[in-house]
């Protein structure tokens, strides 16, 4: 599969490094593989690894979501094809694909997955020192003693 | 000792709510030997059950019940059912509250007279002035230990301060300093100093933070005359024939209904489950809702002119580290029409984790532009701006007869459009904001929108005059004597401060009153 830096098997979707791979049941590894990259372009952080992309959406792969998720894929594949590309996996430049999730910017699709990644990605707590969040400090007995005013450049 | 009164003990005073409002005159009146049942519609988490976890606390502690918005204001836009972020819990939002304990000024007391007509403002004086107020101005401070008054020290300012403070100088502000703060700066009233934990708005587990849930909730409880009821969420108030309310109908956990008698009833719920219970206590006798032949009631609504400024810069901040709201730039709190708007506003600092800031920098926004600035993340400051925002009679709490809550209630709906004295205020703000960060070598500035309104206020506004408002100057209801509203519904009008010392300053105020009243049989 090109495009991202996924690999597609039969059953599972596994990243290019082979250091996380995800089995999925309702929907194909096709289409968990074109919602992890939809996931990655519409929050793109390059610091942050496949397999926390996959966490975010892998909520999707529910009897409930599948026919959702296999309609919302099918219309951005559609507007790859329209764009000349085999599908929406397949079209190698970033921008390109944003100005595809531009035109679909209104859909119910587009809108669930872009609102349920706020959560879904950035409340990971093994995302957060990605960001160099540190998050509570209670077990430590606050930042009183660790850092709170440590500023040296202001 | 905590009390334990019967259901149809007609002698007791019965609070609704245990925030700053109720959960002090609680306290106050208990203190004074008067019998309260106060009704919760939250459970008891206290310092130990807190969590330094943003969305699982906002799943813990927060008001989540059924609500809807309206008007053209961007919260209703991007959290349709999320017009507030207060908490339902004993303790109410003060034990989400920053804690910044700032008095009124003089002239925000009579704006109507000190603004003049501003078109499409209902701008009403308050019927009491600052001179009123200052003796319980005194022992709110007091009470809430405030930092830098009587003596108490301010609070070590983080690094988010520091960088806020070079460039606020840099600008030429001169009031600048890390706050009034109802936060321990060194240990008292049996509770610690601040510890820099952050968290601040997840409710404070060193107790460093002033909260009526673990100071004035147990110390009436102690006296023998407050019993707190938890759970017991409060669906209609009853009057009797006279037109006196006399009881309130309440659901418990279990969702089964009772009717605690009363001998004087107080409402403090917040700015939009105070009109709407008023409302939703409509009877034959009374139409269109108790106190309401004014028509005021759930009429302006108003939320504070709110907005944030987050800045990047080329090195670490680390914001999230120590107190949230750890500093204040007050020189644009003064009425000053020459920069195009009336009234005023604060800088404060504020600080968000990397998972409300996902939610709120900018909701909505997706892509790269949003995602280089989380990216910046580490290197960020950030700021909030609050200042007075305009009363309006056609923003206001309704019920919304078509979505009910659990209870099979009408929901409130929240209807707000922006003022344009606010839209100039908040451009104006955002402006002098990113001035400050960039004065300190912000490399990028991101205005940010509101969030859900955390300073509900003015829906059952306190005037002079019965036809003008919903209550008296001492939050006596104009129709019903022995009804009261203890919140910050009472507020004629929002003044830039944060609201919860006048809150704590009038609840104090009310429980003399009060007090003095039921001695003299007058109600």
């Amino acid at each position: 599969m090109m495009g991202a830096s996924l690999a597609v098997g039969s059953s599972f979707v596994a990243g290019s490094s082979a250091a996380w791979a995800m089995e999925t049941q309702h929907v194909s590894p096709k289409q968990m593989a074109t919602l992890i990259q939809m996931a990655r372009d519409i929050y793109p952080h390059n610091q942050i690894a496949d397999e926390y992309y996959a966490r975010a959406v892998k909520g999707y792969d529910t009897a409930e979501s599948a026919g959702n998720v296999a309609n919302g894929i099918q219309a951005i594949d559609a507007a790859a094809q329209g764009r000349g590309y085999a599908d929406y996996l397949s079209v190698p430049w970033e921008a390109d694909r944003v100005e595809i999730l531009k035109s679909m910017e209104q859909s119910a699709f587009f809108q669930t997955i872009r609102g349920n990644l706020i959560t879904g990605l950035y409340n990971q707590q093994d995302v957060w020192p990605l960001f160099g969040y540190e998050g509570e400090s209670y077990t430590k007995g606050g930042y009183l003693n660790h850092g709170f005013d440590d500023i040296n450049w202001i | 000792m905590t009390a334990k009164f019967e259901l149809n003990d007609d002698s007791v005073v019965v609070i609704i709510g245990t925030g700053a409002g109720g959960g002090t005159l609680a306290n106050e009146l208990a203190q004074k030997g008067i019998n309260v049942v106060a009704l919760e519609a939250g459970g008891r988490h206290l310092p130990q059950d807190y969590q330094n976890d943003e969305w699982a606390s906002f799943g813990q502690i927060s008001w989540l019940d059924s609500r809807t918005t309206s008007g053209d204001w961007r919260v209703a836009k991007d959290f349709a059912g999320l017009p507030s972020w207060i908490v339902k819990a004993v303790g109410g939002s003060t034990v989400h509250w920053a804690g910044a304990s700032l008095r009124f000024q003089e002239h925000e007391f009579k704006t109507k007279t000190v603004y003049g007509d501003v078109l499409g403002a209902n701008l009403l004086d308050w019927p009491i002035g600052l001179s009123e107020l200052e003796p319980y101005y005194d022992l709110a401070e007091k009470k809430l230990g405030v930092t830098r008054t009587n003596g108490i020290p301010g609070l070590p300012g983080n690094n988010n301060y520091k960088v806020f403070e070079a460039g606020a100088k840099k600008v030429g502000y001169k009031d600048i300093h890390t706050g009034r703060m109802a936060i321990n700066s060194e240990p008292r009233d049996g509770r610690p100093a601040c510890q820099q934990t952050g968290f601040c708005f997840q409710g404070c587990k060193f107790g460093a933070k002033w909260s009526t849930a673990y100071t004035e909730i147990p110390n009436g409880e102690a006296t023998g005359h407050l019993e707190v009821r938890e759970h017991a969420h409060v669906l209609r108030i009853e009057h009797d024939k006279n037109g006196r309310v006399n009881g309130v109908l309440y659901a418990d956990k279990d969702g089964n209904q009772h009717l605690q008698k009363a001998r004087i009833v107080s409402v403090a719920g917040n700015s939009i489950e105070s009109p709407r219970l008023l409302l939703n206590s409509a009877s034959s006798m009374f139409p269109e809702g108790l106190a309401n032949s004014s028509g005021q009631v759930g009429r302006n609504y108003m939320r504070h002119m709110t907005a944030s400024v987050y800045a990047a810069f080329d090195r670490p901040v680390r914001m999230w580290r120590g107190t949230t709201m750890a500093g204040i730039v007050t020189d644009e709190s003064k009425h000053d029409p020459s920069r195009g708007f009336v009234g005023g506003f604060e800088f404060e600092t504020l600080s968000l984790g990397i998972p409300f800031m996902a939610a709120f920098l900018n909701p909505g926004a997706w892509g790269r532009e949003f995602t280089s600035a989380l990216d910046s993340y580490e290197n960020m400051a950030g700021m909030w701006l609050v200042g007075e925002d305009m009363p309006q009679e056609t923003n206001r709490v309704t019920l919304n007869h078509d979505v009910k809550d659990q209870y099979g209630l009408p929901s409130p709906n929240v209807h707000f459009d922006d003022h344009p004295n606010d839209t100039a205020m908040r451009a104006y703000a955002w402006k002098k904001g990113a001035e400050i960060y960039e004065a300190a070598g912000a490399t990028r500035t991101y205005p940010t929108p509101p969030y859900p309104s955390t300073h509900n206020l003015g829906t059952n506004r306190m005037s002079a005059k019965p036809s003008d408002g919903v209550v008296n100057k001492w939050g006596q209801s104009h129709d019903i004597a022995n009804l009261f509203v203890s919140d910050g519904s009472q507020f004629t009008t929002g003044a830039a401060e944060n609201p919860t010392l006048t809150i704590v300053a009038l609840a104090i105020r009310q429980a003399d009153f009060i007090a003095e009243q039921m001695t003299t049989k007058a109600i």
